[in-house]
């Protein structure tokens, strides 16, 4: 009875988030108060039954319902219990019904923050989120019930997860990409009810902003998680593979920190209020077209699990609906959104928009790169598939340029600045990294490479010139009352900023020495055999059987020798799982902060004990998704600073609670 | 002109210069960058390109697989149901590599017909058929039924396997 349970939860939701998109949205014209007031009753309520729904499916994957199709698909009793929870969003049904989850969670973080909202605003966002929930409960209810029965005869034994789903990455992987894709729906929200409004309020980025930063954070978490788990699961040794999936979740990043940088402009200067806007729009609506490359099965990719067409038509009516909608109500209302405002060309506001050029740019490059080979097959004109080589020769010079700009602009106030100014400030700096660089770079036994050296210098270039800023902006201060009383008198917006930047420079370090001076070898080894890798060599002490809990594994050991040194023994593996008959390869890492040594077992190739071995020394490669990670939490440290908690002040708000 | 609009037409006339550029570099690097698709049928009759960077894949042909001795140089063949092309692969093979499954390898056409492969990609999902693959199959069985179902995979596979 209980799964039933949790499509009764799914029904409700359904309901209450009509009513949501419906009520408060009327009461917001015609001015009834008690009509916007049920906004934030009905969000919380929506909340609580998608939490119920949620929390029904979770039960039968532990209880191990296997009458429930989705479980019986995605479980098995002998499944670790961790791997039974994160089943629950594995799979199609699951994940959709992840989305509406997440999405509600931030519905109601937005009805809980609303009362600092003035009245029709705040009933105006929470409707639009209502709209998105009713067209994804729909969804998941028509195409996609997670609480379909197999009856009357439900299998005694569930199929099992995708082995390859059966790991630590993945149980925080989704969920941390769909905070981040679905909390987009916040500021897209934002957006269209500032355009029901016909006016921003001049509060109105200062509003919109914590949430699109926080959405951001979150994202670029999720990103380099799943870019952290192809490293280590799927035992090729790339951490990006410009696969459709993953270029899925890549555009809705580039165009959000578009959207994170001109929403600074617009709290700041009022400026390019009809661009912020429509990047919000074009943000919500990558994030929906990801959603439909992925859930529709449209894709030749890893990620393309079992699919229907239906769904597929569903999700593209849908993203018609949204895109289509939010653009006409643009062209009407856009027009009112002047902003008159004088800056100088060279200033904070001319390098933001450069950045923001730069960045859409790049996701258009991204997004024509992964529809290419859709188009043309749509229209019979032959199966095509668009190269890394393609993704690189565009996305990498535009990168470079962003780097460089950032530089600048981060130097630059807002408003005006002089060009003589900024030469004097960045010449030396700019020197200073181009001899840094070049020299790094020609420290180095495999010949000098041109793309390295300019990473290099442009990640030391960011450093430099975000050491510069702290010091300009603190050094008065500083002079008077003493360094630390100057470093103290900046906000946290500022050295959040700073930090997301410092995590850019070093994710690029990472992707320049990683991507130049990793060493592979894919080698064939007999046992007791020794082959030699740089300063490390690995001798191979054959394969043993040993039994996992759900799988058996063919246990490799390899003895790692650095100068010559015993340093330690890697196990790579080779599982069998038993529920689904393919192998698997899990690979031997010794990680750390300035290598790794990466170890996959490849096939067996003989009696005689020979084995096929991929052997990978990885310099730096951990830097990427460090620095992912000091991005994020620059971003939440910007969030943290007050002006965002004490705006409630000075809001011309009418209910005061 | 007013420094407003002149400030905002050099802003225009950069933008527009800077899209420019992107959309040609983008056009050239995608005609560089496409990798086209051709069936063992269609490298059989000498309708793919030789020397030139394609793709290539097919159902792997029960049995022949074979090893190299003393290197990880593995030679195989691929079929969609009416041709058959060898195919050379030095390197590690994908975990779903199987005798019998579908294929997709980046690589180049030999004179003499061989599939020289560069990349060999497996997928993911032991019910997963990579769609060219089920499109070859589609077309040499029944060349005016291609494009209508390739989406079912079960029915296709049984096709073959008589």
């Amino acid at each position: 009875m209980i799964a039933e349970l949790g499509l009764i939860a799914l029904i409700v939701t359904l309901c209450f988030s009509l009513l949501l998109s419906v009520v408060p949205m009327v009461g917001s014209y015609t001015g009834q108060k008690s009509l916007m007031a049920q906004a934030c009753y009905l969000a919380v309520g929506i909340f609580a039954f998608t939490f119920l729904a949620y929390g029904v499916l979770i039960y039968g994957f532990i209880s191990d319902d296997f009458s429930i199709r989705y479980v019986a698909n995605n479980s098995n009793s002998l499944l670790p219990i961790q791997y039974k929870i994160s089943a629950a969003w594995a799979g199609h049904e699951g994940s959709l019904l992840l989305w509406l989850f997440v999405l509600n969670s931030w519905m109601a973080a937005v009805a809980l923050k609303s009362r600092q909202l003035p009245e029709v605003m705040a009933a105006r966002i929470l409707s639009v989120l209502g709209m998105v929930s009713t067209g994804f409960a729909l969804f998941t209810l028509l195409t996609s019930n997670p609480f379909t029965r197999i009856l009357p005869f439900p299998p005694t034994d569930g199929a099992d997860l995708n082995p390859l789903l059966q790991d630590f990455g993945l149980i925080l992987h989704p969920p941390m990409l769909y905070m981040g894709y679905v909390g987009f729906a916040v500021v897209f929200a934002f957006a269209i009810a500032a355009l029901l409004g016909g006016d921003l309020e001049s509060n109105w980025a200062r509003w919109a902003r914590p949430w699109t930063t926080v959405a951001w954070a979150f994202l670029t978490i999720g990103i380099a998680l799943g870019s952290w788990w192809a490293y280590y699961e799927l035992g090729w040794g790339g951490w990006w593979f410009w696969d459709p999936v993953e270029n899925a979740s890549l555009m809705p990043w580039l165009v959000g920190t578009a959207l994170i940088h001109s929403l600074a402009i617009t709290e700041k200067r009022g400026l390019f209020k009809n661009w912020t806007i429509l990047l919000a729009i074009f943000t919500f609506s990558l994030s929906l077209l990801g959603t439909f490359l992925v859930r529709s099965g449209v894709l030749t990719s890893v990620h393309a699990f079992a699919s229907s067409p239906e769904r597929g038509i569903f999700i593209l009516g849908y993203l018609a609906l949204v895109i289509g909608g939010s653009l006409t109500l643009f062209s009407i209302k856009a027009p009112n959104l002047r902003s008159r405002a004088f800056f100088d060309i060279v200033s904070r506001e001319t390098l933001l928009l450069v950045n923001n050029v730069l960045l859409t740019t790049a996701a258009a490059t991204v997004l024509i790169g992964t529809l290419f080979p859709l188009i043309l097959e749509s229209l019979n004109m032959g199966m095509v598939s668009v190269g890394s080589p393609y993704f690189n020769a565009l996305f990498v010079p535009l990168s470079l340029l962003l780097m460089l700009t950032l530089g600048f602009g981060v130097l630059l106030n807002w408003k005006q600045g002089s060009a003589k100014w900024l030469w004097q400030q960045t010449c030396w700096i700019g020197l200073l990294s181009l001899i840094g660089g070049f020299a790094l770079s020609l420290y180095d036994s495999n010949g000098f490479v041109l793309s390295k050296a300019l990473g290099l210098t442009l990640a030391l270039w960011i450093v430099f010139t975000l050491l510069k800023d702290i010091w300009n902006r603190t050094a008065n201060a500083g002079a008077q009352h003493g360094i630390l009383a100057g470093l103290r008198q900046r906000k946290a917006s500022f050295y959040g900023m700073h930090l997301a930047h410092l995590g850019l420079a070093v994710t690029l370090i990472g992707v320049a020495v990683s991507n130049y001076h990793s060493i592979q070898r894919d080698v064939r080894m007999a046992p007791n055999e020794t082959v030699t890798l740089g300063n490390y060599a690995f001798r191979f002490d054959g394969v043993r059987q040993e039994v996992g809990p759900n799988y058996l594994s063919d246990y490799g050991s390899l003895t790692m020798y650095h100068n010559n040194r015993q340093v330690k023994v890697l196990h790579p593996e080779k599982r069998m799982h038993l529920n689904q008959g393919n192998p698997m390869t899990e690979v031997a890492i010794d990680p750390g902060l300035w290598r790794d040594v990466y170890i996959a077992l490849g096939e067996s190739l003989d009696d005689q004990g020979s084995w096929a071995i991929r052997l990978y020394v990885k310099p730096m490669v951990r830097w990427i998704w460090l620095g992912s990670i000091l991005m994020a939490l620059g971003g939440l440290l910007a969030v943290s600073d007050r002006r965002y908690r004490v705006y409630k002040k000075n809001s011309n708000n009418t209910e005061v609670p | 002109m007013n420094p407003i609009r002149k400030q905002r037409l050099l802003l225009i006339a950069l933008l527009v210069a800077g899209i420019a550029a992107a959309v040609g570099m983008m056009l050239f690097a995608l005609s560089e960058n496409i990798n086209h698709y051709f069936s063992p049928t269609q490298m059989a009759t000498g309708e793919a390109p030789v020397a030139q960077r394609v793709r290539g894949g097919g159902l792997v042909v029960m049995n022949s697989l074979q090893r190299d001795a003393n290197s990880l140089l593995v030679r195989f063949e691929i079929t969609d149901g009416k041709s058959t092309v060898p195919v050379e692969y030095e390197g590690i093979l994908p975990d779903l590599f199987q005798e019998g499954s579908g294929v997709v390898a980046m690589g180049q056409l030999t004179a003499d017909g061989r599939f020289v492969a560069s990349e060999v990609l497996a997928k993911h999902d032991e019910n997963y058929m990579p769609p060219e693959v089920q499109y070859a199959i589609d077309t040499a069985h029944n060349p005016n039924a291609a494009a209508t179902d390739s989406a079912n995979n079960d029915s296709q596979q049984s096709t073959v396997k008589e």
